[in-house]
C-alpha cells in the first residue's frame, strides 16, 4: 500500500519506480538497463556505483564483465564523465514521492548530482509517510549533508515552461528491493 | 509620484508580452497552488509557521549565539555581519585567503540585496550565477523581477539572444535546447570553481544547520564541488528547532511554485569532506542589514516571518500588470516594498508603496501570515509624517476633516456638476475627482443627498432600532441604495435612525497616510453613532464597515491615542455589514422571500474589504439566490475591480486595465446583472460598463433585494 502511494507520487514528479523481491532480480534489471542506455568504458559513458549495503556479498566481477563501463570506485573526474550514477538511499516518503538520505560522504553526492541518470536503490521497508516521520529519524548531528531528492532536476525559468534536467540528473530511477539481505 | 516612475508603469502596462506572460502565470498559479494544498489545513499550517518564525524573530541574539556554537562545533566558521559592507569585506577576505579566481553561485536574494557579484567582479573575480533564471538576468545585466522566478519577464527569444552571445553560437528558441546549453556551459564552471556561494532558506539554531531548497540541482553542486563554500543567510532565516524545518518545507514549495516539494532539499550541518579528501572550508555569513532593527519595530517584526516564497507577487493584481522592474529594487512586489523601505531606506519606497491597492489578496495566501497591506499602510503613514503631504492632498484632507465644509462642497458639486451630466453619468466631476479618467464614467452627485431624503421616508415607529452609517458614496452619489436599505429593514420590523453628525469614515485619509485626519474622522463618527443606543450600526459600504469595525481602532493604536479606544471597540462590536444583517433576518424568519421566482442569471463580484477583511462572501450570494436569481460565478470573482478609492485617480494607467479585466470576466458569464455589496465597486464597474456599452446592469445587492423583498406579500 505504501509502495503504491509512493509510486504514484514519485511518478507524478517524473521519477521512474520499480520493485523487485531480491537483489538478484534487481541486478537482472539494472545490468540490461545500463547496457541499453549505452554505458561504455569511456568519458561520458561510465556508470558509477557508490558503496552501500546493497553491494555487500555481491561479486562485482561478473557485473563489470557484463558492463565494462561500470565502476565501483568513485572519483570526481569519473563522476564528471559518467552517464549513470547508482547510489543507495535511506528513506522514501509517500506524501511527496521524495527520497531522503544521508549524503555526508561526497561520493554519494557525486554520483547522484553529476550523472545524467541517477539510479537510487532502497529497501521496500524504508517507506515512511512523510516529513514528520523522517525528521524523527534523521539526525544532523551524525548526518552532515542530508539530501531530499524528489524527481529529476527541473527548471521553469524560461517562460515558465517545465523543463527536465537542467543541472542535475535528467532521470531518476528508483528501485525498491523487498529483501535487501542475502547475496546473489 | 515622479514622472519617470509613471513612465516605467506605462511602459510595463503597455508591454503586452510581459502582461500576457504574467497574466497567464497568475491564472495558472491560483489553480495549481490550490491543488498543491489539497488535503492540507493551510490556516493551521501558516499559524504554525508564523508562531515558530515569530519566536525566532524575537530571539535573534539567542538563536544566533546557539547557531554559531553548533555550526562551529561541526566545523563551519560563522560570521555575523551587521552591514552589507562587512559582509562583502569578509567574503573578499575568504576569497583572497584561498586564492579564489572563479566563483559559482546558487540563488541568493541576500547576495542580490548587497550587489555582491558586482563587488567580487570589481575585485578581479569571475562570478557565475548558476540558477538558470539568475544566469539569464546576469547575462542581461538586469535585476531579478521576481524573488523565486527572477527572469519571469523575459521571453525565450530574448534568452536565446543572450545565450547565443554567451556561447558564441546562433541558437534556436527551443526551450529544452536552451536549457541544455545552460547545462553544458555551466557544468564546466561548477567543476572549475574555487568557491561556491549559496544562500540559505533556513538556519537552524539548535543544530547549526542551513537548509537549501532548490529545483535545478545547482545548489548541490555549489556546495559540493568547490573547496570553499560561503553561505550568505539573512538573519530572518533563523528557526529555533530542527523540527521547525518541517512546516516551512510543507509550505514553501507549495506557495512558491505549487510543488509538493522541490526536486532538492539539502540540510547541511558543518563541514564535509571535499572530493580530494580535504575538509570543506565552510563559512556561514549571517547578515543583519537592519533586520534586528526591523524585529524591534512592533509594526514590522512580522516581516521577519516571511519565508520568501513570492506568493504575494503571484496573486497581486498590480504585479501581474506591471511586473517586477517597476519596483526599481532587488525585492519586488508587496513584500519587496516593505523590504526596500527597510534594507534600503524608507524614501526609496515612496513611489512603489503607492502601487498597493490594498485588496488584501496577498494577506489571504501568505504562509508566514504577514499583513503586507497593513505594513504598506504604515509605510505610507510614516512617509506622510516624514515628508508631509502634497499641497493638493493637504487641501483635500483639510476639507474632509471639516464635516460641514465637506458636505457643503459635495452639495455644491451636485449643482455645479449638473451641466455635465449625461444620463446618470458625468464625464468630469468637479472637486477632487476631477482628474478622471479614461474607460469609466462617473456618477453624478445626487441632486438630493441621502441625509435629506432620509427625513422624507415615512417609517413606522418600531421598538427595535439600528443606526445606518451611509458613507459618502451612498449619502451623496447613491442615496437610492440607502432608501432601499431603510425599507428592507422596516419590512423586517426594524426602524432605522440616521445620526446626522456622521461624516467620512476616514478611509481616504488613512489610505493616503494622513492618520491624524483619519483619527479625527473616527472620533466624530464614534460620537455621532454611539449617541443613541441601538442594536446594530449597519453599513452598505464594506470600506466604511471595515473602518468602523477595524480601522478606527488601528488608527488610534498607530498614533498612540488611547482615549477613544474603549468607545471605538464598542462601536466595532455593534457594526455589521448589510448582507450579513439581512441574511440573519432571513434566517430568523423576519424576512421571507417569495419562493419560486425565476429572475434569470446573475453574477457576483466580491469586494475586497467584504471578502477578505470582513470574511463575507456566501451571505449575499445566498440572499440573491433566495429571492430568485440564478448565480453564475465569474472567473476571478474576488479579484479587485481596480477602484481602491483614490487609487483609480492616482494610477489610472493601472486601475484601467484591472477594470477592463473585470468587465471581460463579467461579460463572459452571460449574466444580465452583476451584483456587488460596495458602492465604490458599483461606481467603478457601472462606470466601466457604461463606457463599454454592454447592456449589463451593475447593481448593489441592497437594490436587487429591495426590488424583490418589498414586492413580496
Amino acid at each position: 500500500m505504501m509502495y503504491e502511494q509512493f509510486k504514484i507520487r514519485a511518478e507524478g514528479v517524473g521519477s521512474e519506480v520499480y520493485r523487485f523481491q531480491t537483489k538478484a532480480e534487481a541486478l537482472d534489471f539494472i545490468i540490461p538497463f545500463l547496457q541499453k542506455e549505452g554505458v561504455t568504458d569511456a568519458p561520458h559513458g561510465y556508470a558509477l556505483w557508490a558503496e552501500g549495503p546493497f553491494l555487500n556479498g555481491i561479486d562485482r566481477t561478473p557485473l563489470h564483465n557484463a558492463v565494462p563501463g561500470l565502476k565501483f570506485k568513485v572519483s570526481r573526474q569519473l563522476a564528471a564523465d559518467c552517464l549513470v550514477g547508482i547510489s543507495e538511499v535511506g528513506y522514501a516518503l509517500t506524501d511527496t514521492g521524495s527520497l531522503v538520505t544521508d549524503q555526508t560522504a561526497v561520493e554519494q553526492r557525486l554520483v547522484s548530482t553529476l550523472a545524467v541518470i541517477h539510479i537510487a536503490l532502497i529497501g521496500t521497508d524504508k517507506i515512511l509517510n512523510g516529513k514528520m516521520d523522517v525528521f524523527k529519524i534523521i539526525n544532523p548531528g551524525n548526518s552532515k549533508y542530508i539530501a531530499f531528492i524528489t524527481g529529476p532536476s527541473r527548471t521553469a525559468d524560461i517562460e515558465r515552461v517545465l523543463t527536465i534536467g537542467v543541472h542535475g540528473p535528467k532521470r531518476l530511477v528508483i528501485i525498491f528491493v523487498d529483501d535487501m539481505g542475502g547475496a546473489n | 509620484m515622479k514622472s519617470d516612475f509613471k513612465e516605467s508603469i506605462s511602459k510595463a502596462v503597455n508591454n503586452t508580452i510581459l502582461t500576457g506572460a504574467l497574466g497567464k502565470f497568475s491564472e495558472a498559479y491560483k489553480v495549481n497552488r490550490a491543488k498543491a494544498y489539497e488535503g492540507i489545513d493551510f490556516e493551521a499550517l501558516r499559524q504554525n509557521i508564523a508562531d515558530r518564525k515569530a519566536y525566532a524573530a524575537t530571539h535573534i541574539d539567542l538563536l544566533a549565539a546557539a547557531f554559531k556554537i553548533k555550526a562551529e562545533a561541526a566545523g563551519a566558521k560563522v560570521y555575523l555581519a551587521d552591514s552589507p559592507e562587512k559582509v562583502k569585506e569578509y567574503i573578499l577576505k575568504v576569497a583572497r585567503d584561498n586564492n579564489v579566481k572563479t566563483v559559482v553561485k546558487s540563488k541568493s536574494m541576500a547576495s542580490e540585496e548587497i550587489h555582491l557579484n558586482k563587488f567580487l567582479e570589481e575585485n578581479g573575480m569571475s562570478v557565475r550565477e548558476t540558477d538558470l533564471g539568475e544566469w539569464i538576468i546576469q547575462l542581461a545585466g538586469q535585476r531579478p523581477s521576481h524573488m523565486v522566478m527572477p527572469a519571469i519577464h523575459m521571453t525565450k527569444e530574448e534568452v536565446s539572444e543572450l545565450f547565443s552571445k554567451a556561447v558564441g553560437e546562433r541558437l534556436s528558441t527551443d526551450i529544452p535546447r536552451l536549457v541544455e546549453v545552460a547545462r553544458k556551459e555551466l557544468r564546466s564552471k561548477f567543476l572549475e570553481a574555487d568557491m561556491g556561494i549559496s544562500g540559505g532558506n533556513l538556519a537552524v539554531a539548535e543544530t547549526g544547520s542551513i537548509v537549501l531548497v532548490t529545483n535545478e540541482g545547482n545548489a548541490r553542486m555549489v556546495t559540493t564541488l568547490p573547496k570553499v563554500h560561503v553561505a550568505l543567510v539573512g538573519i530572518e532565516k533563523f528557526v529555533e528547532k530542527f523540527e521547525d524545518i518541517v512546516p516551512v518545507l510543507e509550505a514553501l514549495p507549495r506557495s512558491a511554485t505549487a510543488q509538493l516539494l522541490t526536486s532538492y532539499v539539502s540540510i547541511i550541518t558543518g563541514a564535509t569532506e571535499n572530493t580530494d579528501g580535504s575538509m570543506k572550508d565552510l563559512h556561514i555569513v549571517l547578515m543583519d542589514n537592519r533586520r534586528t532593527e526591523m524585529s524591534k519595530d512592533t509594526k514590522f517584526v512580522q516581516a521577519m516571518q516571511c519565508i520568501r516564497c513570492g506568493s504575494c507577487l503571484n496573486v497581486c493584481p498590480i504585479y501581474r500588470l506591471v511586473g517586477g522592474h517597476v519596483f526599481g529594487s532587488v525585492y519586488t512586489g508587496g513584500i519587496g516594498t516593505i523590504l526596500t523601505a527597510w534594507f534600503e531606506q524608507l524614501q526609496n519606497s515612496e513611489d512603489i508603496q503607492g502601487l498597493c491597492i490594498q485588496c488584501g489578496n496577498c494577506k489571504d495566501i501568505c504562509p508566514g501570515m504577514l499583513d503586507i497591506p497593513d505594513m504598506i499602510m504604515e509605510i505610507r503613514r510614516r512617509l506622510a509624517v516624514e515628508k508631509g503631504q502634497s499641497f493638493v492632498q493637504k487641501a483635500i484632507f483639510t476639507v474632509v476633516n471639516n464635516r460641514k465644509l465637506f458636505h457643503t462642497m459635495l452639495r455644491a458639486a451636485s449643482v455645479a456638476g449638473t451641466p455635465f451630466t449625461s444620463g446618470a453619468f458625468i464625464r468630469h466631476l468637479p472637486f477632487f475627482l476631477s482628474d478622471l479618467t479614461e474607460g469609466r464614467s462617473l456618477p453624478a452627485i445626487a441632486a438630493e443627498p441621502f441625509r435629506d431624503t432620509f427625513k422624507k421616508i415615512k417609517q413606522p415607529k418600531l421598538k427595535e432600532k439600528v443606526a445606518f452609517y451611509a458613507g459618502c458614496l451612498i449619502d451623496f452619489a447613491y442615496p437610492e441604495m440607502g432608501v432601499s436599505l431603510v425599507k428592507i429593514l422596516n419590512k423586517a420590523g426594524i426602524e432605522v435612525i440616521f445620526p446626522e453628525d456622521q461624516t467620512c469614515c476616514g478611509a481616504p485619509a488613512r489610505y493616503n497616510g494622513a492618520y491624524e485626519v483619519a483619527a479625527n474622522n473616527a472620533t466624530d463618527n464614534i460620537n455621532a453613532l454611539l449617541k443613541e443606543d441601538v442594536d446594530y450600526i449597519v453599513s452598505a459600504c464594506p470600506t466604511c464597515t471595515v473602518a468602523l469595525d477595524h480601522e478606527f481602532i488601528s488608527t488610534f493604536t498607530s498614533l498612540g491615542q488611547t482615549e477613544m479606544l474603549p468607545k471605538a471597540k464598542i462601536l466595532a462590536a455593534k457594526t455589521i455589514d448589510f448582507s450579513t444583517l439581512v441574511k440573519k433576518l432571513v434566517d430568523e424568519g423576519r424576512l421571507t422571500p417569495t419562493q419560486g421566482r425565476k429572475l434569470g442569471s446573475i453574477t457576483y463580484h466580491d469586494s475586497c474589504h467584504l471578502k477578505r477583511t470582513l470574511k463575507v462572501s456566501d451571505e449575499p450570494r445566498e440572499l440573491l439566490q433566495k429571492v430568485g436569481y440564478e448565480l453564475t460565478e465569474m472567473f476571478e470573482c474576488d479579484t479587485c475591480c481596480g477602484m481602491g478609492g483614490s487609487y483609480s485617480i492616482k494610477l489610472p494607467e493601472i486601475s484601467g486595465p484591472i477594470l477592463q479585466r473585470k468587465l471581460t470576466n463579467i461579460k463572459s458569464t452571460g449574466a444580465a446583472i452583476v451584483a456587488m455589496d460596495c458602492p465604490g465597486c458599483v461606481m467603478q464597474i457601472r462606470g466601466g460598463m457604461d463606457q463599454d456599452g454592454a447592456k449589463i446592469k451593475v447593481m448593489h445587492t441592497v437594490e436587487l433585494l429591495a426590488e424583490q423583498l418589498l414586492s413580496d406579500k
